[in-house]
């Protein structure tokens, strides 16, 4: 018995969540009596085994098979850990790729999945938070079952940097090829281009509350009044009305200015995980309970339509 | 080939709401396609537009309510579709993914698509599993998070949107379920004479016994206990009055910043 954490890398590098995997980990293992084991899968095993002997973990599991992640080696690996650790929780990222494999996983060993968790507890068995109607409320969902899957929200736990000594082993693992029927061919940097976000020093950000392409012209105005660079949240992009270099937030990137000024945009958590660092953080929204209001350090509640215009005109 | 599409109606809060119990109260919700779904529908519709697909039909779990949604979905060009619900059904919390598979399995087993396609999540309960969860059950291949899609022969070649500007070329065998992320395409608006056409076009109802299945399907370890608005950890210095007024005061700290300055 114990608690599994699967480790989240990319082109030779451990992310982030890797190390607030660990802390998720420690803090169950600890509340159940067990220990905590973390397996890292493909690429340099090795080397990614020295960055994951953190603080509390007992034993890291490397598997050596090819370069990249790829779900239906990720899906066996676990299979066959599972198997061999029979752990109560098994902990994987809600990134990108966890989202790729954690829910086979989930299914082909028939543990209850609870995705995006925010916050974890175990007390005669896992009761988990998480978000829903986009972040508008919290719930508390438990899970009536010995065994269960979970995937954790980056940015949710501290990440664990005291280093450890924890046991390092290779774990064997046959895969089975016939069961591989994807392959990455490559990998394509999309947000370049002539602008440069995550240079500017000071943003104004747009997003879905300028509800038309035309009105975007209000928030370019004020961008050219104040002298800074335009960015917008994901639906902008989406709807093809700014490139994608322009795009905040977790698929996008991520931006430190002087000062970040966001005009009708919510904040939900991809957004604000591509903003948070930014010095000063503005906003103004119709929505008083707008989760940006959260992070803001000024606040305008109002109709961008009117408060943008106007501010422009402080300006000219 | 033959496409299966999965739609889902969600809710979506007003600004301002109440709790009621264990979800929002229902004066405070409106209804609509789930956002992610909208971009899957229309990745299927191109498919036969293009001559990969034969036939796209479009799956939904839901009430009856919902075929007012689904019927937006047959005006953007989608041929047929299916409605899965019974008094079971709407008795289960359905926040377990596995549940939901199932249930999309036995539709799975019945029509025998090539393709399915799904939103990434459903912008309600944003679980963002149950194309992965469906694929490994039907043990078809798949991808998450697309947000290019492209048939040739028995492969799709997709793109993977991963975080931070990066995606990843991947190909895929068929049959494959792939999730839809936003910004694939444009989804279309459904025109007078598409809205017309769904008229007629057939939503069939199917029920647990329908596929085979009985409320055991629906049992599941996986229940909500509580529902609560998050505290605010705000401490943001709102500024108050009317829009010139607020303008002012949001102009004297740009300065202060150095905003501004020529």
């Amino acid at each position: 018995m114990s608690v599994l954490a699967v480790a989240d890398h990319r082109r030779g590098d451990l992310r982030d969540v890797s190390y607030e995997l660990v802390t998720a980990g420690r803090e169950l293992a600890e509340a159940l009596g067990e220990e905590l084991h973390v397996a890292v899968v493909s690429g340099d095993v090795e080397s990614f085994a020295k960055d994951l002997s953190l603080d509390g973990v007992d034993t890291v599991h490397t598997v050596d098979h090819g370069e990249e992640f790829n779900h239906d080696v990720y899906v066996q690996a676990v299979e066959a850990l599972d198997s061999a650790l029979e752990p109560t929780v098994v902990l994987m990222p809600n990134s990108v790729n966890g989202l790729d494999y954690a829910p086979a996983v989930a299914s082909s060993l028939g543990l209850p999945l609870v995705s995006d968790a925010v916050a974890l507890e175990w007390d005669d068995g896992l009761t988990a938070t998480r978000e829903m109607y986009a972040s508008k409320v919290e719930t508390t969902v438990e899970v009536d079952a010995d065994r269960v899957a979970v995937t954790v929200r980056g940015g949710e736990w501290e990440p664990t940097e005291d280093t450890g000594s924890p046991a390092v082993e290779a774990f064997d693992l046959t895969v089975d090829e016939s069961r591989v029927r994807s392959r990455v061919t490559g990998f394509e940097e999309v947000a370049g281009g002539d602008v440069d976000i995550s240079d500017a020093d000071v943003l104004v950000s747009v997003g879905r509350g300028i509800e038309e392409e035309e009105n975007l012209e209000l928030v370019e105005e004020l961008a050219d009044a104040l002298g800074a660079t335009l960015s917008a949240s994901r639906p902008i992009v989406d709807n093809g009305w700014l490139p994608k270099n322009r795009q905040v937030g977790q698929s996008g990137k991520v931006v430190t200015p002087d000062v970040y000024l966001a005009v009708g945009i919510s904040g939900a958590v991809q957004h604000v995980a591509g903003m948070k660092g930014s010095d000063t953080i503005i906003a103004i929204n119709t929505d008083p309970n707008a989760p940006i209001f959260d992070i803001a350090d000024y606040g305008i509640v109002g109709d961008l339509f009117d408060v943008v215009p106007a501010l422009t005109e402080q300006f000219r | 080939m033959k496409v299966l599409v999965t739609v889902k109606e969600v809710a979506e809060a007003a600004d301002d709401f109440e709790i009621d119990g264990l979800d929002i109260a229902p004066e405070y919700l409106e209804y609509d396609l789930n956002e992610w779904d909208e971009y899957a529908v229309e990745a299927a519709v191109q498919l036969g537009e293009d001559g990969h697909a034969d036939e796209v039909v479009s799956v939904t779990i839901g009430p009856e309510r919902t075929e007012e949604t689904i019927r937006m979905a047959l005006a953007k060009g989608v041929d047929r579709a299916i409605r899965v619900w019974d008094d079971d059904i709407g008795g289960a919390g359905l926040l377990d993914v596995e549940t939901k598979a199932e249930l999309l399995e036995a539709v799975v087993a019945e029509e025998d698509p090539d393709l399915v396609l799904t939103g990434v999540q459903a912008n309600d309960d944003g679980f963002g599993a149950t194309g992965v969860t469906l694929a490994e059950r039907i043990g078809f291949e798949w991808a998450a998070v697309v947000n290019d899609l492209e048939l040739e022969d028995a492969v799709a070649k997709v793109h993977r949107e991963l975080e931070g500007g990066v995606e990843e070329h991947t190909e895929v065998d068929l049959p494959a379920v792939l999730t839809i992320q936003t910004g694939i395409n444009e989804p279309r608006y459904a025109s007078l004479r598409g809205i017309r056409q769904a008229q007629s076009k057939e939503i069939a109802h199917q029920t647990l016994a329908d596929l085979g299945l009985d409320a055991s399907t629906v049992e599941s370890p996986i229940g909500m206990t509580a529902m609560y608005e998050p505290e605010t950890e705000s401490d943001a210095t709102i500024f108050e009055g009317d829009a010139e007024e607020t303008a002012v005061k949001l102009a004297s700290v740009l300065r202060e910043k150095g905003v501004g300055a020529e």
